[in-house]
């Protein structure tokens, strides 16, 4: 029994010295302690490799090692960008300790990441503390940069936040649709749903339009017919639906079944191939919705990296993931190269201070809130497929 | 008015599927006095195996309606023998508890087996115009929906109470021992219990797919509660009164939306059978009969 024991702990403490000789040769191969000199600047990603959202993840980082190669072509003040990245494989726990290692073991100037809000709430802790900015491509809820009505300085994101679509979509309703009346379906048990209906509402009544109905559903439920119902009863010009693909597929159906035919309209929740499946094609005609980039842009920006994109991975589409991948990159490369070194805290002023940078999800400036003003597009479903119908800058 | 009618309409096509469902539920609670819990997963599985009939095997509606019903017949038989014979004597709770068990597994076994997405019926399996009368649109598809339960209805009707395994049923129900010493076999009439109980979940997974076009391993729980409360709602083991019960949970729910209650829907559905369970317990159709002690 003795033996047993202590044969165990000379395997682990063995086990142990392999993991950490592991992590030594991988920090050992470049960096040499001073980042400034050595020729090349770390900078993390930490993000949903694997796990439940993996598909985010993987597309994110798809983004950022093609704008890594092209920003290394060269280099920032002669220096190389190199990517360290670890997988959080979509938890928390693991967003964690994939951070702490990032910082205090591969010294990195900046991570990028995560693709979730969730995770990415779960480090800023961590990159606050250490004053390390940390920049999100995907993490679009409002808490992520303030917690409790104060900035976490040290947060950044790439992607406009929740109310800004409904904002848009309210924009889009009254100023190219001239629709004076509205009814409003959400999913009640969504923040998400909750804050873009908010701001659409918002912004709507204060443009003259007149909400006529307000509905609302539980994520899960199949039978929308009595809601619609109500809302065809009071004849609306559109009606907004900020909600997930698998109900809005069905809403969008039930509606048509029983015969309502205005504009129907939504946002990135509705961007999904499944959402054609449940809706069918016809239904879907007359609908559109908010996102944060489409391939289909006509803007020679977008088709540059439409066309470097699909060079680089075997002629596959670029998706609004890969696009803010790419955009993060280079907003953490274009901050790097207006501090001028690799110190974090300068990295930090720089990012704060971007003004006006372009990237391929539009301009890029931050307000108070580190919250990229930025424009979105607008998408509308036409025999089942999605076309670019407008660009829409902030006001 | 003619919103009025249009819920109506609403209610009773969402109202039928609770019926199909019920039905099933009320017939095995019936004959052996189970509360099958995993009832609603059946008709989960029904729903997937009439989903791959049409779009792998490539079948029309009523072919996959019918191999989802035999599949099912078989699938709720094989629950049976598995789970519950071993436990007929066994107390009612062990027998309940052993429902649930059963019902979490099929879920969670279909997570496994093929992954927590949903999938999409095709769309127009069925070529059926919606009617309009006076502005109230009744699609076509509910007008099949409750044309199948009706049916159904009417021939598990005929079977209890015209056939000779319809009599063992009943014979069965009403007391077993007694049943076997008359030369019954048992064991068979529970199994004939099952496989038509679950044959009608499976006919309600596939209209279900075919109406509401998404289906999930976990669709069946709450459809499944609901067939529940149908079925109690209507006298727990009356053939007429899980039809009945499953209309009126339908419409109830449809009105209780109309009138800007559509997150309370599922909370109503539920103190509709305590409201039942304290004034009524025996259902609407039922006789108050006591139990012999």
């Amino acid at each position: 029994m003795r033996k047993k024991k202590t044969a165990g702990i000379v395997m682990s403490l063995l086990l142990a010295a392999g993991v950490m000789a592991g992590c030594n040769s991988s920090s050992s191969s470049s960096s040499g302690g001073d980042e400034e000199k050595g020729g090349t600047i770390k900078i993390g990603a930490n993000l949903e490799l694997s796990g439940g959202v993996a598909s985010y993840g993987q597309s994110i980082k798809e983004g950022i090692d093609l704008a890594l190669e092209e920003i290394n072509k060269d280099g920032i003040d002669g220096k190389k960008l190199q990517l360290v990245s670890y997988d959080n494989k979509s938890e928390a726990p693991e967003a964690i300790s994939g951070a702490t290692k990032l910082i205090s073991q591969d010294k990195v100037v900046a991570i990028i990441g995560a693709a979730t809000s969730g995770n990415t709430k779960a480090q800023i802790e961590i990159a606050q503390s250490n004053n390390v900015p940390l920049l999100t491509p995907t993490g679009t809820a409002e808490d992520v940069t303030v917690k409790d009505g104060k900035l976490s300085d040290f947060v950044f994101r790439t992607c406009f936040i929740d109310p800004f679509q409904g904002t848009v979509a309210a924009n889009f309703a009254s100023n190219d649709l001239k629709a004076k009346t509205a009814a409003i379906f959400i999913d009640s048990a969504s923040d998400y749903s909750k804050g873009l209906a908010a701001s659409f509402k918002e912004l709507f009544e204060k443009k003259g339009g007149k909400i006529v109905k307000e509905e609302a559903y539980v994520a899960k439920d199949t039978d929308f017919h009595a809601q619609l119902t109500n809302i065809k009863g009071k004849t609306p010009d559109f009606i907004f639906v900020p909600g997930y693909y698998e109900e809005v597929g069905l809403i969008v159906k039930q509606a048509r079944e029983l015969g309502i035919d205005v504009p129907m309209m939504g946002a990135d929740g509705w961007d999904s191939p499944k959402l054609v499946e449940l809706a069918g094609k016809d239904a879907l005609d007359n609908t559109f919705i908010t996102n944060h980039y489409s391939s289909g842009d006509s803007d020679p920006k977008v088709q540059d990296f439409v066309k470097a994109f699909k060079a680089k991975y075997k002629d596959k589409s670029p998706d609004a993931f890969n696009a803010l991948g790419y955009d993060s990159a280079y907003f953490l490369a274009d901050a790097i190269k207006r501090a001028g070194s690799g110190d974090a805290k300068k990295i930090q002023k720089a990012l704060a201070e971007t003004d006006g940078l372009e990237l391929v999800t539009g301009k890029m400036k931050l307000d108070k809130n580190h919250n990229p003003i930025k424009s979105a597009v607008i998408l509308e479903y036409k025999g089942g497929e999605q076309t670019f119908k407008t660009k829409v800058s902030p006001e | 008015m003619e919103q009025f009618i249009q819920q109506l309409v609403n209610g009773i096509s969402l109202g039928s599927i609770y019926a199909l469902i019920a039905l099933g539920y009320t017939m095995v609670y019936g004959i052996v006095k189970l509360i099958n819990f995993a009832h609603g997963d059946v008709f989960m599985v029904g729903a997937f195996i009439g989903f791959y009939s049409i779009t792998i095997l490539d079948l029309g509606f009523f072919t996959a309606l019918l191999i989802s019903m035999a599949a099912c017949a078989i699938f709720g038989v094989l629950i049976e023998r598995i789970a519950y014979k071993p436990l007929r004597n066994a107390t009612r709770i062990a027998a309940l508890i052993t429902a649930i068990g059963v019902s979490l597994f099929i879920e969670y076994g279909t997570i496994y087996i093929r992954g927590a997405q949903p999938e999409a019926y095709p769309n127009g399996i069925v070529p059926l115009k919606s009617l309009e009368i006076f502005g109230v649109k009744i699609s076509g598809q509910s007008i099949l929906i409750l044309a199948v339960s009706v049916f159904l209805m009417i021939v598990l009707q005929f079977i209890v109470h015209k056939t000779k395994i319809g009599k063992a049923m009943r014979a069965v129900s009403h007391d077993m021992d007694a049943a076997k010493l008359m030369g019954i076999n048992v064991n068979n009439t529970i199994s004939a219990t099952f496989a038509i109980g679950s044959a009608l979940a499976g006919a309600a997974g596939v209209v279900f797919g075919m109406y509401y076009t998404k289906i999930e391993p976990l669709m069946g729980i709450i459809p499944g509660l609901k067939a529940f409360v149908a079925a109690v709602l209507g006298g727990i083991g009356i053939i007429p009164g899980a039809m009945a019960g499953g209309l009126l949970l339908g419409v109830i729910e449809s009105l209780v939306s109309a009138m800007g209650g559509s997150l309370w829907r599922d909370a109503v559905a539920f103190i509709v059978l305590i409201l039942i369970l304290i004034f009524r317990p025996a259902g609407l159709f039922g006789k108050n009969v006591r139990e012999k002690v």
